[in-house]
């Protein structure tokens, strides 16, 4: 059985002592991201200085990364090396603003990294308003394992994104999904988890049985998700550093699947099959009896919790069409949401509360949309042939879904977009891959 | 060229050696090959009634359905009543009966139509003499198309619900 690799544990994070903030005189360095941001800003993020020999590689690696992750948003820009006028030689030494300012860095990220002898790495940065000629917050410094640099290099990531955009980050983060091989009338899925970026893939299954729609428990540690595995849909639970599983729910002669966390982590609302007919249900996680929640002869499925674990938005046909509809947690009557032409599916809630995504099929073109929880300002983020799945990231502010291309050679991906409909990307992956879940913000 | 690869090579040689002309082959219909000097001795496919070639041959195993729908048809219900017929005749067998749907909708929802599919034969099937205990229903939403081709010509073949015998009571 494959240990998955642990979360890092005991990372420290601590802020440096030394350069105060600086009242800036030409207004804050802000990106705001609902603006639709047409020009990316542009930042410069030299090499992290290595403290001592044998830290190059590592200091490069982890520079790499944090400018990757900025430019991958859209919202920046990197300016290359080869335009740099200034060398950062230190990380102590006071910033040549002239210098940067001439290249039009309005943003300069400068670091250092060592590495101990017991392997513990430990990353410093600054993040710099060049035109306004100071720090933009503290100076950081993160110690974590030789396996956690990646996550070190999100953590800086995340600090760069939050203070200029003012909205939390997102890149330390996890996304589980199904990794598919195989032709389209025998394919082979088993569960996968990586880096949100794609980096660090681990399987959690293997492919002796099909396996869906994985989802994440709100801390991250635990993998709702549907499997074949007992001859017919079930849900099962499985834990992520374990990769220990079990079913859940043991009603004789029902399927079940499409399986959410509450955001307190203690429920599963899911879908529950019997004699053909499909409703939604919760039951606590532990074990325990299931509690009905719609008693519909219409197909009730793809259940989601508002963040506030007080309503639950799933899809019904009981209108005739697949539509989304909200309702108490507890169950009880239900508000349709959703009136544009088309069919519309998948809902799921953002963790901000504010809008809910959601799959739209009209005129045979599959679209990824989002709505307010009332159902206005619906807009369409994307259209193919076949875009189906949404996934909220930690911060709300980007959607990762399935994207299959059409005809016999038919295969899907990964990809995200962010809310204002831009920055449409593939997200790497090894082969075909479907049905994401974005993880919480890691701790 | 190690000597055992060699000597693969020259049993290849000779069995390809053996093949004569290429008029000698023919189609038989069905895309495979036949060789038309020694063509196959064809058992009669509307054999044993008995036979679970003849449920899947001559009565038909599997029925479809349109677009978003799991009512059964006219064509449908006259093949399950064969089905149903066959299987009050042969009473040692169970069935799965399998849902599917075609690739043009999420998967949940194709989940849950597919489970209406087959739970609909199920219905049939047991309006019509066959004993519940015996029927089982597993849902596969769009996971298992048969026809891979983007267009309505595999996707009719893709919505449908399949009845699978199986020896022994259930």
């Amino acid at each position: 059985m494959m240990r998955v690799i642990g979360l890092v544990l005991g990372m420290a994070l601590t802020t440096l002592a030394g350069l105060a903030s600086v009242a800036n005189a030409q207004g804050p360095l802000r990106i705001e991201i609902t603006e639709g941001v047409i020009e990316p800003l542009p930042f410069a993020a030299p090499d992290f200085i290595p403290e001592h020999a044998g830290a190059e590689q590592m200091a490069a690696q982890i520079t790499q990364v944090i400018a990757a992750d900025l430019a991958n948003t859209g919202l920046f820009r990197e300016i290359p090396r080869n335009a740099f006028i200034s060398t950062v030689t230190s990380f102590s030494s006071p910033v040549q603003y002239s210098d940067w300012k001439a290249i039009n860095a309005q943003a300069l990220i400068t670091g250092a990294v060592s590495v101990a002898s017991d392997g513990r790495v430990t990353v410093k940065f600054r993040l710099f308003d060049v035109f306004s000629e100071g720090p933009l917050g503290d100076g950081l410094q993160f110690v974590g394992t030789t396996a956690s640099w990646r996550r070190m290099s999100h953590k800086v990531a995340d600090a760069v994104y939050q203070r200029i955009t003012g909205e939390g980050g997102y890149f330390d983060s996890r996304v589980v999904f199904v990794s598919e091989t195989g032709p389209k009338n025998a394919r082979r899925k088993r569960l996968a988890i990586m880096d949100y970026d794609g980096a660090n893939v681990q399987f959690l299954t293997d492919s002796s049985t099909i396996v869906l729609a994985p989802r994440f428990s709100p801390t991250g540690d635990r993998v709702l998700y549907t499997s074949y595995e007992t001859g017919a849909p079930k849900i099962f639970l499985l834990d992520v550093a374990s990769v220990g599983k079990r079913p859940l729910g043991e009603t004789p002669g029902t399927m079940t699947f499409a399986p959410r966390f509450s955001p307190d982590g203690q429920t599963v609302v899911y879908s529950l099959s019997q004699g053909g007919n499909t409703d939604i249900y919760r039951m606590t996680v532990g074990g325990g009896s299931e509690t009905r929640l719609t008693s519909t002869p219409s197909i009730e499925t793809a259940p989601s919790f508002s963040p506030d674990g007080s309503q639950i938005v799933f899809e019904s046909d009981r209108s005739g069409t697949q539509q989304l509809y909200i309702m108490p947690a507890s169950g009880g009557e239900a508000t349709r949401i959703s009136f544009g032409q088309g069919r519309y599916g998948t809902p799921v809630w953002s963790p901000r509360g504010d809008l809910i995504a959601f799959t739209k099929q009209n005129k045979g073109r599959f679209h990824i949309g989002v709505m307010r929880v009332d159902g206005s300002e619906e807009r369409l983020l994307t259209a193919s042939f076949l875009d189906e799945g949404p996934s909220w990231s930690p911060n709300g502010r980007v959607i990762m879904f399935t994207r299959e291309s059409q005809g016999a050679n038919g295969a899907p991906a990964l990809y995200s977009v962010d809310i204002t409909g831009r920055n449409l990307r593939r997200v790497p992956t090894n082969g075909a891959a479907s049905d994401p879940a974005w993880s919480p913000l890691l701790p | 060229m190690t000597p055992i690869t060699k000597s693969l090579f020259l049993i290849a040689g000779l069995v390809l050696a053996g093949c004569t002309s290429p008029s000698q082959f023919g189609s038989d219909g069905n895309g495979n090959t036949v060789d038309l000097n020694n063509p196959p001795v064809t058992t009669d496919p509307l054999g044993d009634p008995a036979s679970t070639s003849y449920f899947s041959n001559a009565i038909g195993d599997r029925v479809l359905f349109a677009v978003d729908e799991s009512t059964l048809g006219a064509e449908a219900r006259q093949i399950l009543q064969g089905q149903a017929t066959w299987l009050n005749t042969n009473r040692d067998y169970a069935i799965v009966v399998e849902g599917h749907a075609d690739e043009q909708g999420t998967r949940e929802y194709n989940l849950a139509l597919s489970a209406k599919r087959a739970s609909a034969v199920q219905q049939f099937l047991v309006q019509n003499g066959v004993s519940g205990s015996r029927i089982r229903t597993v849902p596969y939403g769009k996971e298992r198309p048969i026809e891979i081709c983007s267009e309505e010509t595999c996707y009719t073949k893709n919505r449908r619900a399949v009845t699978l015998l199986q020896a022994g009571i259930s």
